[in-house]
């Protein structure tokens, strides 16, 4: 498909970034490990055997640089260590780390680089060594893309078998006993007579010795925890209270702000009057902030009303200010010249236009805040000499980048203290609540100012999903769909965010704006994919599934109508058309667990989609019933194949809530922009779903791919074209728009 | 101002229309119950006031007529509540951020019914936004905790 022409966006910015940070890009320097970031902070008698693992006379400690924004991760990358290091859930400690080059995401390659995900061809893995170098020189250290398993599953295992080598070698040091005959489990080293040498009694002696690097990891048979049954390390303090997160902390003297900015993004501030606000009870200073003024006061609740107190002039929006013209620029940019790539072209798809009756159709998606149920915050303290910042965040590189340019401080003295965060959803990717509170916290040095968005400030600055428009044509031959052409057209959600976390703009086309329909896995005589690139309207940003959330829903929508128009089972017809086995047994999967086929009644419906987003391949049959109150969704079966399922009940937890984020979005939620300004405020507006809404929902993981995978977006896209699907099989009205409320009732 | 939470009796000097959240979370520095909207639209603020569940957000400090109980004051690690019991045996939790206040609305709501039927539970947990979408899990929890709680 010659696609070396045209590196991919992601592959492009992350190798922009690297001329543009001046790192000499080479083999050798691709091939040099990072330093070991936690050398430099260690006691007498502490050990580090690489950077992951870290252990003192008293204590264990893990360290687990994936961002835990809920899914998990925290354990699980403390799992996959603990594995090969002979140790058990509660004998160890995990810290999120330093931000450090040498956390770099391996796997941000495997999405980087445009190809698709089951294309393992030798250009295709050349392509993703050439990503993985860039990635590895810039030190992208990150949490997306549904990486974090990829990233961590052969890494962190094989830095826990360093330390547990070396600290066998440590034990033998001591012991005299040679090292073939040590065992080791439960934290510690066991000789031969049965002593136990705790690995904490270990450290003085590890410390002084070289790591063992030369270890070989174990086959899945003797695995103790990978693919068990566990209890996630961070659920008895999320069900007490305990947890703590970043709105949380407390620091000594610390001062409570809250800010407003222009609610038409990146408009300006003409004027304000905080006269009142500045009378007001505990309100210690307004300050003026980038496109807006910042309250500082003694409780956030004050400083909330004192926000609300001040009158602002605000500037016109840098976009359109009606929704409508929104679309309309959408509607006009599926054009020769907005062309961004034609992602894939089988067969002859104009000839095959020309060859018979072409069933057409629109669809569209639009805008939706991601709104975790943590609002922004961040606390910052900035002095003359260094900045500190407590907040969740995907990219720590970045935001202590970001600060260090914003204060002028070196970055070597600037440092993110990463917290588990409320929800993130792809918000946690963006700088808004770390640029407010630095400006605030450079207007008052040496205090720790803790700023806490209103969830009206956060809906107003949330960057949301890109709108976008598909446009399906087919031409059916008999029972036979013979051409199907896709044309896929929206903003460049990573041309809109690049630019605000400091890198440039990068030419070339955007794989997002096909993800999940471009690498549909079926063979159909003429097939055509194309993405057409918008100019930019509103600020938009990566939404969990990013662009398989609106080009799942568009390609599996018009599948399922091509289906039906050539007479066709939606379910067979997919399994026959299927030219991926991986995939296929997906369907198989689902196919039989909601015993598709079977009578369902009257005013019943079932509905199937396939989307394979960031390399996970999931099948999902959604079940309805029409009733007097508008839709129910009573089912949902999900097969879903990662390759390898770490934390199961986490998985099963996981891909129930993709399932009910894609379908609770796709029912009810937008964002609209009226005078420049989101409709939508606060929950009211744009719900999601609500447990009474919750279908019944059955979970398969499957484990036929060779690579591991994630699963932390890959169950989101297949919802909606699942549940348009089933609406049309239950009440043969067919839903081309999102949210689906606009045109049917749910119960 | 008086107030007592958790069995602790406070004095407290704010203005009697802070909402009890921010009373909670800034002043006495009791984080369990969480900020998610500020208008009864999510439920993150849940805690009892005299063993119903209020959402703290919603309700002025002046106007709480009763002793507070949040989910610190529950049930602990070591000594948890049926209903955080049944989240632990459940692994409810994703991000957790709305679980302080699905526990307090459950607590309160298996008090009043201890026999709920599935439609009880979705009327009683509704108001309660998960935005994770741990449902489901919520829904078998409620019915774990209220076995439970039935039993002892
Ligand atoms: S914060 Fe009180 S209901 Fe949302
Ligand atoms: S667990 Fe994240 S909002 Fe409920």
């Amino acid at each position: 498909m010659g696609k070396l022409r045209t590196i991919g966006r992601r592959a492009f910015l992350i190798g922009s970034a690297a001329v543009v940070g001046g790192v000499a890009f080479g083999v050798y320097a691709a091939r040099t490990p990072h330093d070991n970031p936690l050398i430099a902070d260690l006691g007498a008698g502490e050990a580090a055997f690489n950077p992951w693992v870290k252990i003192d006379a008293e204590t264990v400690t893990l360290i687990v640089p994936h961002a835990d924004i809920g899914q998990g991760v925290a354990h699980m990358q403390a799992i996959l260590i603990a594995e090969e290091l002979d140790i058990e859930p509660g004998q160890y400690a995990t810290d999120f780390g330093k931000p450090d080059a040498a956390y770099y995401n391996t796997a941000f390659a495997e999405e980087g680089a445009p190809f698709m995900s089951r294309d393992e061809s030798g250009t295709a893995e050349t392509m993703r060594t050439i990503v993985g170098y860039a990635t590895k020189l810039l030190g992208m250290q990150g949490t997306g893309g549904s990486t974090s398993v990829a990233d961590s599953f052969t890494k962190l295992r094989t830095a826990g078998a360093v330390a547990r080598e070396t600290l066998k070698l440590a034990a033998s040091m001591e012991s005299g006993v040679p090292v073939d005959q040590l065992k080791t489990a439960n934290g510690a080293v066991e000789l031969p007579d049965g002593t136990q040498m705790a690995y904490t009694q270990l450290a003085a002696k590890a410390a002084t010795i070289d790591p063992v690097t030369d270890v070989v990891l174990r086959q899945a048979s003797e695995w103790r925890l990978i693919g068990k049954d566990m209890l996630r390390q961070d659920i008895v303090d999320k069900s007490t209270g305990l947890q703590n997160y970043g709105i949380d902390l407390e620091m000594d003297g610390m001062v409570h702000a809250s800010v407003r900015s222009n609610p038409r993004q990146g408009g300006a501030i003409n004027g304000y009057d905080a006269t009142a606000a500045k009378a007001m009870r505990g309100v210690k200073a307004v300050l003026s902030v980038t496109n807006g003024f910042a309250v500082v006061a003694d409780n956030t609740w004050r400083a909330f009303q004192a926000v609300n107190a001040i009158e602002a002039d605000w500037g016109k929006a840098p976009y359109p200010a009606e929704q409508a013209e929104h679309w309309k620029v959408l509607s006009e940019s599926f054009t020769d010249e907005l062309l961004d790539d034609e992602w894939r072209h089988d067969g002859d798809v104009p000839a095959g236009l020309e060859g018979g009756e072409v069933v057409s159709a629109e669809y569209r998606a639009p805008y939706v805040a991601h709104a975790p149920l943590e609002p922004l915050n961040a606390i910052v303290v900035v002095t003359n000499t260094q900045a500190d910042i407590w907040t969740g965040h995907q990219m720590p590189r970045f935001v202590e980048d970001y600060i260090a340019k914003m204060t002028g401080l070196d970055v070597a003295n600037v440092h993110l203290h990463n917290q588990y965060s409320g929800g993130s959803f792809g918000h946690r990717l963006e700088f808004e609540q770390i640029r407010y509170a630095t400006e605030i916290a450079m207007q008052m040095k040496d205090t720790p100012v803790k700023l806490t968005f209103t969830r009206e400030e956060d809906f107003a600055h949330d960057f949301p999903r890109q709108i976008a428009m598909g446009r399906g044509a087919a031409v059916i031959s008999g029972d036979t769909i013979e051409t199907l052409d896709l044309s896929i057209c929206s903003a460049s959600p990573l041309a809109s965010q690049g630019p605000r976390a400091g890198l440039p703009v990068p030419p070339g086309p955007d794989m997002q704006i096909v993800s999940g329909a471009w690498n549909m896995p079926y063979k159909i005589d003429n097939l055509r994919v194309r993405g057409f690139r918008a100019p930019e309207l509103a600020p938009v940003s990566s939404w969990r599934s990013v662009g398989a959330s609106h080009a799942g829903f568009f390609g599996e929508s018009f599948v399922d109508e091509a289906i039906l128009a050539a007479g066709l089972d939606p379910m067979e017809a997919r399994i026959a058309m299927c030219d991926y086995d991986v995939a296929r047994k997906c369907l198989e999967a689902v196919a039989e667990m909601s015993n598709w086929g079977s009578p369902l009644g009257e005013n019943r419906g079932r509905g199937v989609a396939f989307v394979s987003s960031f390399g996970t391949p999931v099948a999902e049959v959604v079940e309805v019933t029409m009733t007097e109150d508008g839709i129910k969704i009573d089912k949902v079966f999900v097969a879903a194949d990662v390759g390898q399922v770490v934390d199961p009940i986490n998985f099963d937890n996981h891909v129930k809530g993709g399932v009910i984020w894609g379908l609770g979005h796709a029912m009810n939620s937008e964002i609209t922009y009226a005078d420049g300004m989101a409709e939508q405020s606060n929950y009211h507006d744009a719900e999601g779903m609500r447990l009474y809404q919750t279908p019944e929902i059955t979970v398969m993981g499957l484990e036929n791919q060779t690579k591991i995978r994630g699963i932390g977006e890959p169950p989101v896209p297949p919802a909606a074209p699942a549940l348009a699907n089933a609406i049309f099989a239950a009440t043969g009205q067919r839903l081309r728009e999102m949210p689906f409320n606009k045109f049917i009732d749910f119960v | 101002m008086k107030l007592t939470v958790n069995g602790t009796e406070h004095t407290l000097d704010v203005e009697p229309e802070m909402p009890l959240l921010w009373v909670l979370r800034d002043e006495l520095k009791i984080t369990g119950p969480k900020y998610g909207c500020g208008i009864a639209q999510c439920g993150a603020c849940t805690v009892h006031v005299d063993g119903s569940a209020v959402r703290s957000c919603s309700i002025t400090v002046g106007d709480v007529d009763g002793d507070v109980t949040t989910i610190e004051g529950l049930g602990t690690p070591d000594s948890l509540h049926a209903v955080q019991a049944a989240w632990v045996a459940h692994q409810v939790a994703q991000c957790g951020y709305c679980q302080s206040g699905q526990i307090m609305q459950a607590a309160s709501f298996l008090d009043l019914n201890s026999e709920p039927t599935d439609e009880d539970i979705d009327n009683a947990m509704s108001a309660n936004l998960c935005r994770c979408g741990t449902y489901p899990r919520i829904r078998e929890a409620v019915k774990t905790a209220a076995k439970t709680l039935n039993e002892a």
